[in-house]
């Protein structure tokens, strides 16, 4: 731990998290990928699994991901990470798995990917980034778009009568019987962003227990492609797409009533 | 003092998301100077010491370039 020397009391409660590289990231300014980068490292960090950890980057702005955590890393085509996260944490079933993918490359091309691995019941991670728009290629519209949102391909706004309504795919995944936890959080100010960790912890912590299929869906800014300032990008989550994707917790892991009712039978709880 | 904060100015990419999230309005943008990437950085403007160390800038940050020190009981 260093101390600054100036002032030998002062001793750092925040640092750069160790489960990052020092590579110069090439997102936006502002740009919340950034404040999830830096939650699931922090979250890497505190539970002293960055040697145990292998993530799967996806294709969108994140597609450069595997250079920014300091973890093993994989990068999958456009959608495919959950198929190659399936093989990976099958055949390394002691590591910590995750994908870090975007709404286009989740909800899109990568639906069926998505869907499947949670159908299966696939002991790993997502962290599903959603902005609401495909932030790489331009801005164009997304399934999670926003009906009347502007975008480079819906410059009147997202016509949910040619086009249809916002995808849900928390609530979507939820369904799945092979789902264990799905939850979805925003990082728009520092009280969500709070709430964004927990529920990252809480996710590796289920994949930690053989739980099954974990996901937090994250509301993200693209302040380039919505055409927002950062400050501007953090209120249209809030004010637009909070409304559109309620924060929520849509499946948790069964409690472990089981457990506790057959400890209780065995007169081994209090 | 009970806290302090040093920007990374290598990191900080100006983007002011940390500045409206201090309870104590102590950080700015750096208007007169520019960092390597070319932006105005943030800083600390905190010369009455009143930064508690609350960590609120830190959290707000994408680039992790802000660092939170704290002054602790010898
Ligand atoms: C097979 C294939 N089809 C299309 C593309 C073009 N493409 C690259 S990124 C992307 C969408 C990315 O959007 P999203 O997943 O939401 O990520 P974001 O950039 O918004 O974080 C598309 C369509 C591609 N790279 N590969
Ligand atoms: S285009 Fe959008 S999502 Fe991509 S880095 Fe820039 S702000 Fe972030
Ligand atoms: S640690 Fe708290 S008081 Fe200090 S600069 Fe950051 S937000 Fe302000
Ligand atoms: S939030 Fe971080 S990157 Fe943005 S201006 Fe503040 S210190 Fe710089
Ligand atoms: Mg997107």
């Amino acid at each position: 731990m260093t101390v600054l020397a100036a002032e030998p009391l002062l001793t750092p409660v925040y640092e750069y998290p160790k489960s990052l590289t020092h590579v110069p990231t090439h997102y936006c300014p502002g740009c919340t990928h950034g404040v999830a980068h830096r939650l699931i490292a922090e979250v890497i960090d505190e539970m002293g699994i960055r040697q145990d950890t292998i993530g799967v980057a996806s294709v969108g702005c994140s597609v450069f991901s595997y250079r920014y955590f300091a973890t093993d890393f994989a990068q999958a085509a456009h959608g495919r990470a959950p198929a190659m996260a399936t093989g990976v944490k099958r055949a390394n079933p002691d590591k910590i798995v995750f994908t870090y993918q975007g709404d286009g490359d989740l909800a899109s091309i990568g639906a069926a990917e998505i869907l499947h691995a949670a159908v299966r019941g696939e002991n790993f991670t997502v962290f599903f980034l959603n902005n609401a728009i495909y932030g790489m290629t331009g801005g164009q519209m997304a399934p999670t778009t926003l009906a009347g949102q502007k975008t480079s391909s819906s410059p009147d706004g997202r016509d949910p009568a040619t086009t249809g309504a916002p995808l849900r795919m928390s609530e979507l995944l939820a369904q799945v019987d092979g789902a264990a936890y799905v939850v979805r959080r925003s990082l728009h100010d520092v009280v969500q962003i709070r709430r964004a960790k927990k529920a990252i912890r809480r996710a590796l912590e289920v994949q930690r227990q053989g739980l099954g299929f974990s996901m937090v869906e994250l509301l993200s800014s693209c302040p380039t492609n919505w055409g927002l300032e950062p400050t501007a990008a953090l209120a249209f989550i809030r004010d637009e797409m909070v409304p559109v994707f309620p924060l929520g917790d849509f499946k948790l892991p069964a409690e472990p009533a089981a457990a506790a009712g057959a400890a209780a039978g065995t007169g081994a709880r209090a | 003092m009970k806290g302090t904060v040093t920007v990374d100015d290598a990191l900080c990419k100006g983007c002011a998301l940390c500045i409206p999230v201090c309870p104590k309005g102590l950080l700015r943008v750096a208007s007169e100077r520019f960092n390597a990437r070319g932006v105005h950085p943030a800083e600390l403007d905190d010369p009455a010491e009143l930064c508690t160390g609350c960590e609120m800038c830190a959290i707000a940050c994408p680039e992790a370039a802000i660092t939170v020190y704290r002054a602790v009981k010898a």
